[in-house]
């Protein structure tokens, strides 16, 4: 058994930032990570950070833009801890050297992003991610900063009370890629959880092969409430053949959408009046679609991105990453033609329910990042407002888990405030499937067997690592039966045709039973290959578990709120009800299956409430 | 419970029976998905020799290197053939994943972003070193031959130890230092344009080890810094944020037996590089540099 203070699971953005505050507060911390940090997803990352860094910026407009952006789903404390933060945290990856792009004075450069009131988009190029990720691991290699690189977190080790809010993590149990060993990894303190999106729910997405959302269904197998899942953010900008992303950027430097008949379509059809093509996120993704549902998309699929007008010195000085992507994965070069772009999966709103201290309803366990919601973005989140929530909430998890006292949480977690029973009429059952193999399904974050509660850390921790034996044993030892790339290609298909930017009852309900199918198959899952050397087939099996968990998560959310607010659009339901849905989704898997539950929104702000408008662009 | 089921009773009553006496209705769904699966099986086996007997123009003929250390026939490095399906724009890396999750689930390679930032797919196609998510199946010839990373331990097929490359990079201290931080937290250090632009380059790379896999001197000299780490020290040496002590602190790490003196100026490693990074001129800049100030070289 491996033995620290703190341990971080993932190394993108928000797992660096985590164990360099938490070793700047003393602790011994170590970093846990399926892929080599450099690997990570921030590092595709393109267009900036958001931070009120200039005169006439501030931090309570980004704070009102993040609200009104967020359709009011936001919680205040979270929204103002972002944007108060944000500017220290962003000078301060200036001061590791990261290689901003420079104003004539030397300064770093902003630019304009949609739905912001400022141009307060700091950034590189078009490859921001890029620079901060490896900002940020050079920074780790300077600590000294322990590493497991290329170990598969399977499972949470925590403690086993009736009530979750009573738990404890001790640590988690790990798989080494390399060598196929199973190991507990202790921490003292706490585990924070930095896994990142669940982008490969959906089969068109801007995600990596890697972000399927384990942290997510760790802690929620464990007890911990998954928060707002059904807001998943669609990107208006993506490429057809690959979902590879085409930075909002663009749109920013000027960069004009135009349907197939050449019309300037956010004005011509009316939907961003003001705003055009930088409106947020949702209204532009909604667009495209209309425009291509009224069969005025180009050849029924896409419309045109131009930036020719920018001129080839300005594209290449702020977006020359982009006319490498679209050449390399669509063939097109943007200085000559304009790009083909559709809406995809880019982002989840939601995630493992956290305070603004990172702190989950289990004392011990984390979360940061685009696995975690501490509610910064409600329903929609602004582009340039993730990276910022990277180093915001990954340090402040990061020193809070360390021991630093960052002061009583506004945000209440788990099911300790005010909070109400949800009901939603579902067609199967949700949750997982009975079979009567205990094993196939033998995957609850708590120890597995009753009467733990007396027992210590380092009980419960080689516990867990006894059930993640069992269950690889059973999966590799299984002679035959379906394989999970069958299981998730069903999974993804379903949630694009039914769970995507347009949503309506039916379909939801389609995709439910589609899931409910899929987890019946997944009982009867095996692995292929033998080899306990770099199995992949295996870890993709595990993965995919995690998938059908979030997947269910999204839809049960979305057939839930009958209302349209912000990325959740619904064909019965066109307007935002504010009267009965102001108010956060809860998921909690108790014994087996989700329980729907509310909590409200927190609008009070440090010196201001914030009145839900009509939010128009 | 809140969440209602009203639609369920058939699923309720069969869940209940599974979980009490009515075996046989378990037992029948068992046999039925085991003779689903049969079916499954012998499809994708059907797929795969069908294909294998095949010259089908719209399929792509892979040959890919295998080996596992564990598994009795792999322990024997060999190739093995696989057709693809051919679709437009489609790329090694999608040829492979396709290989893996219709023909076989043990093959194994590194891949992630997809969009050549992660750096984990560098391999060896058709006798070059690339990233296999930016190459284009259409622009190789036939069969494409798809190999590790030469010069490197194969850990499992396509996937090699990278700890040497990773070492190599850690060597050269590759950190922002400074002594010269603005007071404020809030206030910056500035940089020219100029200066940003001269080391742009230098900052793309992604760790993906091609330019290492290239190298002659760096296959024969296992100590030899090696292209990427010499131009990750490049990005802080030429930083001018970092100050005068601190470039000739670098440049001794430099001038070392095994530094900058070691490249024979053969190109290989720009050639390879997928972020266009000028390796070779970058090094010859750091020799030219280690003359220029006077200090040690041999
Ligand atoms: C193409 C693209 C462009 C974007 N552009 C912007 C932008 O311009 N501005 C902005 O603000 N936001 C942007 N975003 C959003 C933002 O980049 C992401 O939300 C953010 O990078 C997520 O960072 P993370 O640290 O939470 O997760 P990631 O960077 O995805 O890291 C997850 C880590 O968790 C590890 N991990 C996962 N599961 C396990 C497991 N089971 N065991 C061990 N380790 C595990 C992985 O190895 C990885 O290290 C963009 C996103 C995408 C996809
Ligand atoms: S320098 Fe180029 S080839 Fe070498 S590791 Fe970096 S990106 Fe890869
Ligand atoms: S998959 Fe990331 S570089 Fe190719």
């Amino acid at each position: 058994m491996y033995e620290h203070d703190v341990i971080v699971v993932g190394a993108g953005g928000a797992g660096l930032r985590a164990a360099i505050a938490a070793q700047e507060e003393g602790a011994d911390v170590a970093i846990v990570s399926k892929l080599h940090p450099v690997r990570s997803h921030t590092g595709a990352a393109e267009g900036g950070i958001n931070a009120a860094l200039r005169d006439g910026d501030s931090w309570e407009d980004h704070a009102y833009d993040t609200m009104k952006g967020s359709d009011y789903l936001g919680d205040a404390p979270a929204i103002e801890t972002l944007c108060q933060d944000s500017p220290k945290e962003t000078i301060q990856l200036e001061h590791w050297g990261m290689a901003f792009s420079r104003d004539d004075d030397g300064r770093v450069s902003q630019r304009p992003f949609g739905g912001l009131s400022f141009p307060r988009t700091t950034y590189a190029g078009a490859e921001t991610g890029h620079q901060l990720l490896h900002t940020m691991y050079e920074q780790l290699v300077k600590r000294g900063i322990k590493v497991y690189d290329e170990w598969y977190v399977l499972n949470l080790a925590v403690s086993d009370e009736e009530v979750p809010e009573d738990r404890t993590c001790h640590g988690i149990v790990a798989y080494d890629i390399q060598s196929g060993e199973v190991s507990g990894f202790r921490a003292r303190n706490g585990v924070i959880l930095a896994t990142g999106g669940p982008g490969q729910v959906y089969d068109h997405t801007t995600n990596a092969v890697a972000n399927t959302g384990d942290g997510v269904a760790m802690a929620y197998r464990a007890g911990v409430p998954m928060e707002d899942m059904e807001f998943i953010q669609f990107h208006p900008t993506t490429l057809p053949s690959t979902g590879v992303l085409i930075t909002e950027g663009v749109r920013g430097e000027g960069g004009i959408l135009y349907n197939e008949n050449g019309e300037r379509l956010m004005f011509e059809y009316g939907y961003a009046n003001n705003a055009g093509e930088l409106a947020s996120r949702d209204v532009v993704s909604r667009a495209e679609l209309t425009e291509i549902n009224a069969g005025r998309g180009i050849d029924d699929e896409y419309v045109h991105l131009d930036m020719r007008h920018l001129g080839e010195e300005r594209i290449i000085d702020r977006l020359e990453n982009i006319v490498h992507l679209s050449e390399d994965f669509e063939g097109v070069d943007p200085l000559e033609e304009p790009m083909p772009v559709k809406p995809g999966q880019h982002y989840a709103m939601g995630g493992v329910e956290t305070d603004e201290n990172g702190e989950t309803c289990i004392t011990g366990l984390y979360a940061a990042g685009e696995c975690a919601c501490a509610s910064v973005h409600g329903s929609n989140r602004l582009g340039g407002n993730a990276l910022p929530e990277l180093i915001v909430f990954g340090r402040r998890a990061g020193a809070h888990a360390a021991g630093k006292d960052l002061g009583t949480a506004e945000i209440t977690t788990g099911k300790r405030g005010e909070w109400e029973a949800g009901e939603v009429d579902t067609p199967v059952a949700p949750g997982a499937v009975r079979g009567t193999d205990e094993d196939a399904v033998a995957d609850g974050g708590k120890a597995p067997d009753g009467g733990a509660v007396a027992a210590t850390g380092d009980e419960i921790v080689t516990r867990a690592v006894d059930a993640e034996n069992r269950r690889i044993d059973r999966l590799m030892t299984k002679e035959d039966g379906v394989q999970h790339a069958e299981i998730r290609s069903e999974v993804q298909k379903s949630m694009t045709r039914h769970v995507n930017v347009f949503r309506e009852k039916d379909g939801l309900k389609q995709a439910l039973r589609d899931l409910r199918e899929a987890r019946e198959r997944y009982t009867d899952v095996y692995v292929n290959d033998p080899s306990r050397t770099y199995n992949t087939d295996l870890i993709q099996t595990i993965e995919t578990r995690n998938i059908l968990d979030l997947a269910e998560a999204i839809t049960l959310g979305a057939l839930a709120r009958n209302e349209f607010r912000g990325a959740h659009w619904r064909k019965e339901h066109q307007e935002r009800d504010d009267e009965n849905w102001l108010k956060h989704t809860m998921l909690s898997w108790n014994d087996g299956s989700p329980e729907l539950w509310y909590k409200p929104v927190i609008l009070e702000g440090e010196e201001k409430t914030y009145e839900p408008k009509i939010r128009s662009y | 419970m809140s969440t209602q089921v009203p639609e369920t009773q058939e699923t309720e009553e069969s869940e209940a029976e599974t979980e009490t006496e009515s075996v046989p209705v378990a037992q029948q769904q068992r046999q039925q998905r085991k003779t689903e699966r049969r079916e499954r099986v012998a499809e994708r086996e059907r797929e795969r020799t069908e294909e294998e007997a095949a010259s089908d123009e719209s399929r792509y003929h892979l040959k890919v290197f295998r080996y596992d250390p564990e598994v009795e026939g792999k322990q024997e490095p060999r190739f093995d053939e696989f057709h693809v399906p051919y679709h437009k724009g489609m790329t090694v890396l999608d040829a492979l994943i396709y290989a893996r999750d219709h023909f076989d689930s043990s093959l194994t390679f590194r891949h992630s972003c997809r969009q050549a930032i992660c750096g984990s797919d560098a391999m060896f196609v058709n006798g070059s070193q690339r990233l296999c998510c930016k190459t284009q199946l259409s622009d190789l010839e036939q069969p494409v031959r798809v190999e590790p990373l030469p010069y490197q331990e194969v850990v499992k097929d396509l996937v090699v130890d990278m700890e040497h490359f990773y070492d190599q990079m850690e060597a050269v201290e590759p950190y922002f230092q400074t002594n010269d931080l603005p007071d404020g937290e809030l206030e910056e250090q500035r940089q020219t344009r100029e200066n940003r632009e001269k080391v742009k380059m230098s900052t793309r790379c992604i760790w993906c080890g091609a330019c290492m896999s290239s190298c002659n001197i760096a296959a024969g000299d296992n100590e030899y810094l090696g292209p990427a780490a010499i131009n990750k020290a490049y990005r802080f040496a030429m930083d001018e944020r970092e100050g005068s002590d601190m470039k000739e602190h670098r440049m001794r790490i430099l001038e070392q037996e095994h530094g900058v003196w070691r490249c024979q100026t053969q190109f290989s490693c720009t050639e390879v590089c997928p972020k266009d990074i000028p390796l070779t001129a970058h090094i010859q800049e750091l020799k030219r540099e280690a003359v220029k100030n006077n200090l040690k070289f041999w």
